[in-house]
């Protein structure tokens, strides 16, 4: 997102830079408060009674009326907005209707499990994708670029949900490869004593390496199926960006000095490729979540996905509510992370 | 003169035949590209069988058979990909599936591009306020993951094909505003509509009879490699219980229904994925062909 006519109008006051980092974090205020807003919408349209949701559908009238009060439904919608605004910004997300806690811990504790996984997922697709794009780039409508091409449609293509199920089957079931759904095996669940809340991380630092191999064969597969689907969109990325680059000049320069091939494709043209495939990187990280929704589902990962499935499949919708906000937020931190970075890295935007 | 030479002339006689050599031009191009005609065929197959599933299933795809003897066969020429746990025949409540999947298709490709383009284009073409309030609008929908979103509005409307349908094209439409606004953008200063206006035309009037024609192309594009992703979207609600009710053929339940059965009954849960696969491929192949050979920044 590069707004061209910024910082024009208001030199002087403050350098280009700065003007741009205040416009970056107003606009990310703004669409953080709509987030809020569209959540406390689809929380005022549920079917179901706010009232009865707290008090059963035995109460009498008198009680029915002073809950109807006490949560604030009297008010105006507006300034129920406010008071939901307040309680948010606080920290308070409301109570699980399922497990009688406050979201916010339930979310604290499940949000790990997600982040390691995710954080794996993306770390093989981004290993192998970089690759495939360059690949791809530079043979450009032979056969490898097709089947690079292929691969990542393929990726596009398939239900997540169907590749799990598939891939538990095959490697797990059948071949025995890989350890089944869940995070780590029960006999090892209590031996590592839990830090940072992942597994992987946890187990290596207390050197507990038995644990450490039973939770890596639980998580590569998952991670493996996720880490998938962000290389179908890094590879494709990466291939337009080197296209883009290995057409540029100082590309045909380096050619004319005898720079060797490689050279000029892995550190000229990949270099400059980087600063807009670090926005591409950000932005898969945040499709991940979404992934996870479904992987989690499958693999019975104890994440934020599989928390927002329960309390769905239960009308918890506080939960659900307060898993879709901090999901959201996420996904705004994430683009306003790259936002960042891509201003930070690009000596052109920052100038500008 | 043959038909392909009329099409094909350097100095047409008509408009019409100036458009017409225009668009067979477009299909040769397209035609060369063999993924493309692939995912054309698929999505045509798909139409076909849609509407000809009553006629080619085999059997009834919501009254199974006998429970005793035909619960859970393994493919075989009786039953070509087998039967579910409830006897009833894979293949024919797959080939019904077919007109859930189309149906939700269209009925989202029918809703959404309208909203996208109607948004995107008075955006575009006003302007000034008008254009931020629409267009943060339209970001504070792009800041939700589509599933995550539309998992929370069926949340709230409650599970069903119908609310599926609605969830998926609210949160589809924010991408096709954004492409229709930035086409206005380059549309809005040219001198045909500057004609138009001085001829007294209203705001409303330039923008729905001149300016959304002329950005239509290019979303229908984006419409279309966009439905591979609204296939898995109500797949993966179905998957999760929350599209299409049983007893339905709905593939993504229909996965979901054999789920239980993966270890001993694997074409259960494998068959309607297989179907949600090659649909969405070929989609991909479509879209993916039709932004080669459409997008002129593309062709070099």
């Amino acid at each position: 997102m590069v707004d061209t006519t910024s910082g024009e109008g208001h030199r002087g006051a403050l350098p280009a830079l700065a003007w741009k980092l205040v416009k970056i974090f107003a606009s990310v205020a703004l669409t953080f408060l709509g987030l809020l807003l569209v959540t406390f919408l689809i929380g005022r349209v549920v079917p179901v009674d706010p009232v009865l949701a707290v008090i059963g559908d035995r109460a009498s009238q008198s009680v029915y009326d002073r809950v109807f009060i006490e949560l604030g439904l009297d008010k105006p919608l507006y300034e129920q907005f406010w008071i939901y605004l307040q309680k948010i910004l606080s920290g308070d997300l409301g109570t699980s209707f399922l497990t009688k806690k406050p979201i916010i811990d339930d979310i604290a504790r499940v949000f790990p499990a997600t982040l390691e996984l995710a954080t794996v997922a993306i770390l093989i697709g981004t290993s192998f994708g970089i690759p495939l794009g360059v690949l791809a780039a530079v043979r450009q409508g032979r056969l490898s670029d097709q089947i690079v091409r292929v691969v990542g449609l393929i990726g596009y293509s398939a239900p997540i949900f169907w590749l799990g199920l598939l891939g538990l089957l095959v490697f797990y079931a059948r071949l025995h490869w890989v350890a089944g759904p869940g995070r780590i095996d029960i006999g090892f669940e209590y031996s590592i004593t839990s830090r940072s809340g992942l597994m992987l991380l946890d187990s290596a630092m207390q050197g507990q390496w038995g644990a450490f191999r039973n939770a890596f064969s639980h998580i590569i597969l998952p991670a493996s199926l996720l880490g998938y689907y962000s290389l179908a969109y890094i590879s494709r990325m990466t291939r337009s960006f080197m296209l883009a680059e290995l057409a540029q000049e100082y590309v045909i320069t380096a050619r004319v000095k005898g720079v060797a091939e490689w050279r000029i494709i892995w550190v000229h043209a990949l270099r400059n490729a980087a600063v807009p495939l670090v926005t591409v990187v950000a932005l898969s990280y945040a499709g991940l979540l979404e992934g996870s929704v479904l992987t989690e589902t499958v693999f019975a990962w104890p994440g934020l996905g599989q928390y927002l499935t329960n309390s769905l499949q239960n009308a918890d919708m506080n939960a659900v509510l307060g898993g879709t906000l901090v999901i959201g937020a996420i996904f705004v931190g994430l683009n306003l992370l790259s936002d960042l970075l891509y201003t930070l890295l690009d000596p052109r935007v920052r100038r500008r | 003169m043959s038909t392909r030479e009329w099409l094909l002339t350097e100095q047409p006689a008509s408009r019409r035949q100036a458009r017409l050599g225009q668009s067979y031009r477009t299909w040769l191009a397209f035609r060369r590209n063999r993924l493309a005609m692939i995912g054309l065929g698929i999505v045509l197959a798909l139409v076909a069988v849609a509407l000809l599933a009553p006629f080619i299933s085999p059997y009834n795809p919501i009254v199974g058979g006998d429970l005793r003897t035909e619960r859970l066969l393994s493919p075989s020429w009786q039953h070509l990909l087998g039967t579910d746990d409830q006897a009833r025949d894979i293949l024919s409540r797959i080939l019904h599936g077919s007109r859930i999947t189309l149906l939700v298709v269209a009925l989202v490709a029918v809703i959404a591009t309208p909203i996208g383009l109607l948004v995107g284009t008075t955006a575009g073409y006003y302007g000034g306020w008008v254009d931020t309030v629409l267009m943060r609008l339209t970001d504070i929908f792009l800041a939700f993951p589509r599933l995550i979103l539309a998992l929370a509005f069926v949340a709230a409307l409650g599970p069903g094909i119908e609310n599926a349908i609605i969830a998926i094209a609210i949160t589809s439409w924010p991408p096709y505003a954004r492409l229709a606004r930035a086409e206005t953008l380059t549309i809005r200063n040219a001198d045909h509509i500057d004609a138009i206006r001085l001829q007294g035309a209203h705001s409303a009037r330039i923008i729905w009879g001149h300016v959304v024609p002329l950005c239509l192309s290019s979303v229908i594009v984006r419409v279309t490699l966009d439905m591979a992703g609204i296939i898995l979207t109500a797949a993966g609600l179905g998957f999760l219980g929350l599209g299409a009710q049983p007893p339905q053929p709905e593939w993504g339940a229909m996965i979901a229904g054999g789920r239980r059965f993966i270890l001993d009954h694997w074409w259960v849960a494998t068959m309607p994925g297989l179907a949600i696969f090659v649909v969405s491929l070929g989609f991909n192949f479509l879209g993916d062909g039709l932004r080669d050979v459409l997008d002129p920044k593309a062709q070099k």
